[in-house]
């Protein structure tokens, strides 16, 4: 969870480089300049909150790149400041969704395949498949195996091993430790 | 009695141009700092039981959380590495798995933020000067009475004479509450999409939490 939530913040502190000064206020803007203002602020709100449901969308994906510096505040942005900050959330936006749609549209056909698979595993030899090519949390798997190791393979027997899940954050018992207390 | 009326806070013409819904709002309390009595501690508990880590990633689409985190934007601010008070909080309960007591009024402000998503700042009451607002800093001002210098132009919690606090981040050490601290003043910022029944309610949680509703004195204010 940490992961997801930190890494937007790790790729940020590469792009950002060295901290921005802050620039000088803007004193009361001319009333032409206020209604441009307006407009881009209005639209940098749409796309920040494009940007929050794209982030929602995406979890439990991990390397989707959703971050977009910030500009040295909190303080008033310039107009070309507003429109270099709407552009870059624009193309952030853009790309997020595009690399979303690719992801699940390979997740759709791993799922497709895994149908597939439990179907006709001898058709899948070895082929495995995880929680993450589907876009799901988890540690779980789908792994076409033999029956009885070699002479499944000789015999063309196979089948799909469904794991049962995340290993023990602890590790196996060794033989004879007593059981734990639940 | 009745819940006391939050004081309505000042904003500055060039803010309230281009956020006309932008908006302060603050309450004095009477009450001293110190240790959290049990039912706080259990109601701190609570809330960070109530936290999973599907609630905190889809946090950000909540309506207040979400107004927050368009403002962080709008002035400048990547909500990713400056958090909104309410994503700091969420993240930090994942990070160290619970929230720890710290003292009564910082539980108290972590126990409204969480219900409410409002972003609140907390000040010694006694060491204010007329009503609160927000403006621009000007250049090389002080934070606080003898802070650090800020640049012009950065958005400031301010009183009538001096800069309390930058806008979700730093307050001035000199204005923040200690263990001397009689009197509270805490601020609520509102920005757009963010109702005012939620800042209220904000204030009223702190309230509640943190003992009787009082008056900062009046020759001040």
């Amino acid at each position: 969870m940490r992961d997801v939530l930190e890494q937007s913040t790790a790729v940020a502190g590469k792009a950002l480089g060295p901290p921005l000064e802050p620039r000088p206020a803007i004193q009361g803007a001319p009333p032409d300049e206020r209604h441009g203002r307006r407009s881009l602020l209005g639209q940098v709100e749409r796309l920040e909150s494009e940007l929050a449901c794209l982030f929602a969308s995406s979890w439990p994906r991990k390397g989707l790149e959703l971050s977009v510096p910030g500009r040295g505040g909190p303080r008033l942005l310039s107009l070309e400041e507003l429109e270099g900050l709407r552009d870059d959330l624009v193309e952030r936006v853009d790309h997020a969704r595009r690399s979303l749609s690719d992801r699940t549209y390979l997740e759709e056909r791993n799922r497709r395949r895994i149908e597939e698979m439990l179907l006709e595993p001898e058709r899948h030899k070895w082929v495995r498949i995880g929680n993450e090519d589907i876009g799901e949390p988890g540690c779980r798997h789908w792994h076409v195996r033999p029956r009885w190791g070699l002479l499944g393979m000789l015999m063309n027997w196979w089948r799909v091993l469904i794991s049962s899940g995340c290993p023990l954050a602890q590790g196996r018992r060794a033989r004879g430790d007593p059981e734990p207390a639940t | 009695m009745g819940d006391p009326a939050p004081e309505l806070g000042w904003v500055a013409r060039e803010l309230s141009e281009d956020f006309p819904h932008l908006g302060l709002q603050y309450l004095a309390l009477s009450a001293q700092p110190g240790p959290s009595p049990e039912p706080v501690r259990r109601r701190l508990g609570a809330l960070a039981g109530r936290l999973s880590g599907g609630h905190v990633v889809h946090m950000r689409q909540d309506p207040v959380p979400s107004a927050y985190r368009v403002f962080w934007r709008q002035v400048g601010i990547d909500p990713d590495t400056v958090r909104t008070p309410i994503e700091r909080i969420a993240l930090d309960r994942l990070i160290r798995g619970g929230l720890p007591s710290r003292n009564l009024l910082d539980d108290a402000i972590t126990i409204a933020t969480l219900e409410t998503g409002v972003a609140l700042t907390a000040f010694d009451g006694d060491l204010l000067e007329g009503p609160l607002g927000l403006r621009l800093a000007r250049d090389a001002e002080p934070l606080g009475g003898s802070g650090r210098p800020l640049a012009g132009g950065q958005i400031v919690l301010s009183d009538a004479h001096r800069a309390l606090a930058m806008l979700g981040g730093e307050v001035a050490a000199d204005r923040c509450v200690g263990p001397s601290t009689r009197r509270i003043a805490i601020a609520a910022v509102q920005v757009k999409g963010v109702t005012q029944i939620s800042v209220e309610e904000a204030l009223w949680t702190v309230a509640d939490t943190v003992g009787l509703p009082g008056e900062l004195p009046s020759e001040r204010w």
